[in-house]
């Protein structure tokens, strides 16, 4: 009898020993003479149940986690192959209420397909939306992406259909579309998660892009703290160019699309757009100063389109379905649906795609189960380093850029980072200043030098030297960086440090120095 | 293999500026290749010797201040040989709320090694990085280059094991 089985070969996957089950997988077919096809997959994003084992069965596909290596024989003996009971059983994905209450429109095929297989793609509804834009032509596809509201979901959130209209109109021999893969961002992995599970989708969204600005050639630039995805990325290039979706002529329309995926080398500031260009340029990731924007003068000085992977990725559902149909998701103007990273000390973390407008709340609580630890939630970071610590009494903001921004934090890349009461505000004030000196480009003084001095300055605090004046030279210090920096690295640090200051003030009363500071 | 910079410094080739020279002309007509010229170096060498910056500058007809400055902005180049295993602890703070900066401090005693320092028998070099995209299964690692969740002493060793095997 043949058995289809799927294992995820996403990272979180595999740095939960995914790997190590698919050798006993192995080991046990062939001690019992079964006939198994193991698809390795991305992740559903259930990232406590992972290693997650899917079966083929006649009622669906039946899943099984986490599993350990130690789990195969049993599981076999359980009748594992119909889908048979055992302790692991979590039955139906679809059905499991983390995913039963979400939508999932850019994520909607991964931890299903192959990630590597252009058939599969297509037989789960890949290709529809680039060639819906095909028959669109450029002034269509613009006009699709504006209705959808679809805004850039890279951190700051502008409008991709107007970046895309600007490009379109920008007189050029060579444009350039490039995807911001650096997602460089604590406790954001969405972006890895689709690289890895469904990469065509990115390719796609990409390609679609090209199409609409008129751009023949792409950059993907990826992190290099990524090698999964990396390597995930250039197998699907190659398995794109070889079936003719990409290349020459894309899907016979005589258009030429080009794409190389590009690696990072370690620098948080290359997530910055124009620091990112500089890099890809051969160059120190140096921001630099706007205008021009990259829009009009971006890579090499032609005119280039730079979106967030999950932008792009956006794009296909919404050619396939139309803008309007996109719109209609989310509430006020965060339309469309975000993906959620659930991360930290949490009980059930993982990926969530639903409209904009789930409150906090509901995230950490009724989704996640709390904390991992089992103590009471005191701190929720949302948004990556740049972004503000919440308290519990603001676990009511809804997931909404105007409803974040209103509460002086930031949604963001959609990362959440929950912290039991163990933590330290102070320390994690402190560890803000020494992330964006160890980070800054070194292009403008008050990042530059401000955060060396505010690490400095924390520092007294904890150590209890004058904490009252010295909190208010920090205060300072924030808002010198936030008026005088270049660009958010330098202007945003301030925001997790004050927000741990006005809402935490009790952790910064300079009790002395309770820990060690382990890091230096 | 996945990805690049595995690291093991057991794979790497003693440098050689005739092989160096080869591998900079095989991606000097690439738009922008100083990076993927240096990722390529380190993969092969396991690090950027300093007589690469001459030969890279001559190949792209740029200054060796401008290599230069490329080659020690990024946290990935290194200047000399790693140990043989080479071990990425994240330190950021999704991996901080799970209590990454006590079992780094541990690491480090284990090892007996600073961040950037590589233990005195040659086997482990440790390096910190801010996250690695395994946010919800923290403290992370990238163990010469595979990922490692929940990590504690124990799993590290045994990673190590498996990588050495
Ligand atoms: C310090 C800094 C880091 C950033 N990091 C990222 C990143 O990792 N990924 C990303 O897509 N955008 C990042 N951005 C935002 C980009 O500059 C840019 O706005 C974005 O890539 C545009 O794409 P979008 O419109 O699709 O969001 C960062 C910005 C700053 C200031
Ligand atoms: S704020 Fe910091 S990272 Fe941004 S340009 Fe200035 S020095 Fe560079
Ligand atoms: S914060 Fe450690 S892996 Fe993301």
């Amino acid at each position: 009898m043949s058995i289809t089985l799927y294992l995820p070969k996403d990272a979180a996957s595999l740095a939960l020993g995914a790997d190590r089950v698919a050798k006993a997988l192995g080991r046990a077919a062939a001690a019992r003479g079964l006939d198994v096809t193991l698809v390795r997959t991305g992740s559903r994003g259930l990232l406590w149940l992972e290693p997650l084992l899917e079966v083929a069965t006649p009622a669906g596909r039946i899943a099984y986690g986490p599993v350990r290596p130690g789990d195969i024989e049993s599981l076999l003996d359980a009748g594992l192959a119909e889908g048979g009971a055992h302790r692991l059983r979590i039955g139906r994905p679809e059905e499991h209420p983390y995913l039963a209450r979400q939508q999932r429109l850019t994520f909607g095929r991964c931890g299903i397909v192959d990630p590597a297989s252009v058939e599969d793609y297509r037989a789960h509804g890949g290709y529809r939306g680039l060639e819906a834009a095909l028959a669109a032509g450029p002034a269509g596809i613009v006009e699709a992406v504006k209705s959808s509201g679809l805004r850039g979901r890279g951190g700051a959130g502008f409008p991709t259909g107007i970046k895309w209209n600007t490009v379109m109109l920008a007189a050029a021999d060579q444009k350039y579309v490039v995807c911001n893969a650096d997602e460089g961002d604590s406790g954001t992995f969405a972006d890895r998660m689709l690289m890895e599970g469904d990469p065509l989708t990115l390719i796609e969204g990409m390609t679609i892009a090209a199409v609409a600005v008129g751009a023949t050639r792409g950059y993907i630039y990826c992190r290099s703290e990524y090698p999964h995805a990396f390597a995930a990325l250039n197998t699907a290039i190659a398995a794109a160019e070889r079936a003719g979706t990409l290349g020459a002529d894309v899907m016979g329309s005589g258009r030429a699309f080009h794409l190389e995926a590009r690696l990072g080398a370690g620098a948080y500031i290359c997530g910055e757009e124009t620091s990112l260009l500089e890099s890809l340029e051969g160059k120190r990731g140096i921001v630099r100063a706007k205008p021009p924007i990259p829009a009009l003068k971006g890579l090499f000085g032609q005119p280039t389109l730079v979106n967030n992977v999950l932008s792009f990725a956006a794009v296909p559902w919404i050619l396939e379905h139309g803008g309007p149909a996109y719109a209609a998701y989310g509430m006020g103007r965060s339309l469309g649906t975000l993906p959620i990273q659930l991360a930290g000390n949490v009980r059930r973390g993982g990926l969530i795609e639903t409209a904009f407008g789930l409150t906090l709340r509901e995230v950490i609580e009724e989704i996640g189960g709390g904390t991992a630890s089992g103590r009471p939630v005191r701190a929720v970071q949302v948004g990556g380093p740049l972004g503000a610590y919440f308290p519990e009494s603001l676990f009511d903001t809804p997931l909404d850029y105007e409803a974040f921004a209103a509460k002086k934090g930031l949604l963001g890349h959609g990362g959440i980072v929950v912290f039991d009461d163990t933590v330290d505000l102070a320390r994690q004030a402190r560890f803000a200043f020494e992330f964006c000196a160890a980070e800054s480009c070194g292009k403008c003084t008050p990042c530059r030098i401000g955060a060396v001095r505010g690490l400095e300055t924390i520092d007294k605090v904890i150590a209890g030297e004058s904490p009252r004046e010295n909190l208010a030279l920090v205060t300072d210090l924030c808002e010198v960086m936030t008026d005088g920096s270049l660009c958010a690295m330098g202007g945003l640090t301030p925001v997790p440090v004050m927000s741990a200051l006005t809402h935490f003030p009790e952790d910064f009363s300079g009790r002395g120095a309770r820990l060690p500071l382990a890091a230096e | 293999m996945p990805g690049r910079d595995l690291g093991q410094a057991s794979a790497c080739e003693p440098w050689d500026a005739e092989r160096a020279a080869g591998i900079i002309a095989g991606h000097a007509r690439r738009e922008g290749a100083t990076l993927p010229i240096l990722h390529a170096l380190q993969e092969t060498f396991g690090y950027v010797d300093a007589e690469a910056v001459p030969l890279i500058a001559e190949a792209l007809n740029l200054s060796r201040a401008e290599i230069h400055g490329c080659l020690t902005f990024y946290h990935d180049f290194r200047s000399e040989p790693a140990g043989r295993h080479i071990v990425k602890l994240c330190r950021a703070e999704a991996c901080q709320a799970v209590g990454a900066d006590a079992l780094h401090a541990e690491v480090l005693a284990r090892y007996d090694v600073a961040w950037h320092g590589t233990s005195r028998d040659g086997q482990v070099t440790v390096e910190p990085v801010f996250c690695l995209g395994l946010c919800a299964c923290g403290p992370a690692a990238l163990v010469d280059g595979e990922p490692v969740g929940r990590l504690d002493l124990d799993t590290l060793a045994d990673a190590l094991t498996e990588r050495a095997a």
